[in-house]
């Protein structure tokens, strides 16, 4: 079997004295889809973090192409070839919609993923290039915060809740882009609270509960009841 | 034609006062930092100026060379090495520690120059004038207007035209998200203080051509550079070349009423604008 592109192992996350995971293993494969999904506060945006480098770990708790990775500040995992489209978009204020994708360009990694091919993927941001980016409408904003992370040519993207507060119609939108992000090779870790929509664009899937791995399978095949029983926390 | 005359003055001086406001304008926008040691290191910068010109022959204009360098190459350090360690939620540490080092800058510059009072003399720069009809403008200070206006026009376009305006701007707005882009805040922010504080070698250098400078005079430069920056706006670099100007002008003016009422004259026309206008009078579109 081959070496996975990224894995944690037994990765815990604490805010002051609350655990916010515990013990966390899971890992993606080169090309590969996962999902995270789980209730309000399971840790899904806290794994984010951890993985992306805005918490800081033991460096052996997270390994990406055989490195410890786990102590490296957010920015040197940029470095790396992760990039996070954070919960919520988070885009830059003060920069115009353009400077936000370019932005997103900073650690110089080459690639397919450029402004050309940014505005080919979102045609509507070529036209708003220059409009301040929090004003445009919020589906906008969130093609504004993927485009940000495809800049950097990452090889693995981790995608918090894109769709959260976006009309269904926008996030039909979005979900079209995905195919032909991945095809390039890059690797999705992908956070949703819409499960069908999750489990239907992954290959594999983490089930998270309280900051646990309550279930993980292959996300064609698995039950719903088990799902639902993992979600909700309902024992057997 | 003496009111126009102080009028006159009054906005020349103001173009020393928007570069002491500069630097702190620009580091309380990307990092959010008050630098109460800002006056202090014009000071340090003016008595740099000094030994470069004692020491080498060069003329004070041209000390610049050296000192700017000089004061940058300090800035990054002292933000690498010192004021990172300061930032975060809380607001106060950075405040005690720029005051401590306003307390140490002062100390040094008395132990290594003594209390008097010096001046750079630049000759026959001093003296010269241009007439325009019966007024007539210092070449000095015009000089100065002339690089204050170069300096905030350059700062402006750096900030909206530049990768390093943008990092800059990336990291006032969210640190965090700036990170993930792959900036090093703590590099970025090393910048920013070193470009601060070469624009006050800048500043120092022409507070010491101007007049006689002592290791004491750092906190009234702090605060005709505060109220520069307040009354025209934070985080708007025009509005301090404005602010600065507004500010010189009232103490030309308060001067010409009675010569006591310079410095009255300048902190009240400051309290007006932010009894008027509590954000200043060109506070920022955006945030
Ligand atoms: N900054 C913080 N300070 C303290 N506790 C936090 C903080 N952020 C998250 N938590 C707590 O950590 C736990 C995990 O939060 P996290 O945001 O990772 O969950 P999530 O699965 O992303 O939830 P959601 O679906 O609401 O986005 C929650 O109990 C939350 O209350
Ligand atoms: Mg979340």
């Amino acid at each position: 079997m081959p070496e996975p592109l990224l894995s944690t192992s037994q990765l815990c996350a604490w805010y002051g004295d609350f655990q916010a995971l515990f013990d966390l293993d899971l890992m993606i494969n080169e090309g590969e889809i996962v999902a995270i999904i789980g209730a309000n506060g399971a840790g899904k945006t806290t794994l984010m973090h951890s993985i992306a480098g805005l918490s800081i770990n033991k460096p052996h708790q997270v390994i990406y192409r055989g490195r410890q990775i786990g102590a490296l500040r957010a920015d040197q995992v940029a470095f790396e070839g992760i990039a996070l489209v954070p919960e919520g978009r988070q885009l830059f204020a003060s920069l115009t919609v353009e400077e936000n994708l370019v932005i997103g360009a900073q650690t110089g990694r080459k690639g397919d993923w450029q402004l050309p091919t940014v505005y080919q993927l979102f045609p509507i941001l070529q036209e708003r290039r220059t409009t301040p980016a929090t004003e445009l409408s919020g589906g906008q904003q969130q093609m504004v915060a993927i485009g940000r992370a495809l800049m950097a040519n990452p090889d693995l993207i981790l995608l918090d809740e894109i769709s959260l507060g976006l009309a269904p119609v926008i996030i039909k939108t979005i979900y079209a882009a995905l195919p032909g992000i991945v095809e390039g090779g890059m690797s999705a870790m992908i956070v949703e609270q819409d499960i069908s929509k999750a489990l239907a664009v992954s290959s594999r899937f983490y089930c998270l509960q309280e900051g646990r791995v309550a279930l993980e399978g292959q996300s064609q095949t698995v039950q719903r009841d088990a799902i639902s029983r993992a979600y909700f926390g309902v024992q057997k | 034609m003496i009111w126009i005359n102080a009028l006159l003055q009054g906005i020349l001086l103001g173009g020393l006062y928007a570069l002491f406001a500069a630097g702190l304008s620009l580091i309380f926008g990307v990092m959010r930092l008050v630098n109460i040691a800002h006056g202090d290191l014009i000071v340090l910068a003016a008595y740099l100026g000094l030994s470069t010109t004692i020491v080498l022959g060069l003329h004070p204009l041209l000390a610049m060379i050296i000192v700017i360098p000089l004061m940058a190459l300090l800035g990054y350090i002292l933000q690498r090495g010192i004021l990172n360690q300061t930032l975060g939620d809380d607001l106060l540490p950075p405040l005690l520690v720029t005051f401590g080092l306003s307390v140490i800058i002062q100390n040094a510059l008395l132990e290594g120059y003594s209390a008097d009072p010096q001046k750079m003399n630049v000759g026959a720069l001093e003296t010269a004038s241009l007439s325009l009809g019966s007024l007539s403008l210092g070449v000095l200070p015009l000089l100065t207007f002339a690089i204050a206006v170069a300096v905030i026009g350059s700062l402006h376009w750096m900030f909206y035209h530049t990768a390093l305006g943008r990092a800059f701007r990336a990291v006032s707005d969210n640190q965090d998200i700036a990170q993930l882009m792959g900036l090093n805040k703590r590099h970025v922010f090393g910048i920013a203080m070193a470009l601060s504080l070469a624009i006050t070698g800048i500043a120092g250098i022409l507070l010491g051509v101007r007049t006689n400078f002592d290791p004491s005079i750092g906190g009234a430069r702090l605060i005709f550079g505060f109220e520069a920056v307040i009354i025209g706006g934070l985080g708007n670099l025009w509005g301090t070349l404005a602010g600065g100007v507004i500010l010189g002008v009232a103490q030309t003016i308060g001067a010409q009423i009675n010569p006591g009422w310079q410095l009255l004259a300048g902190h009240l026309a400051f309290l007006i604008v932010l009894a008027v206008r509590p954000r200043g009078l060109f506070p920022r579109m955006t945030g």
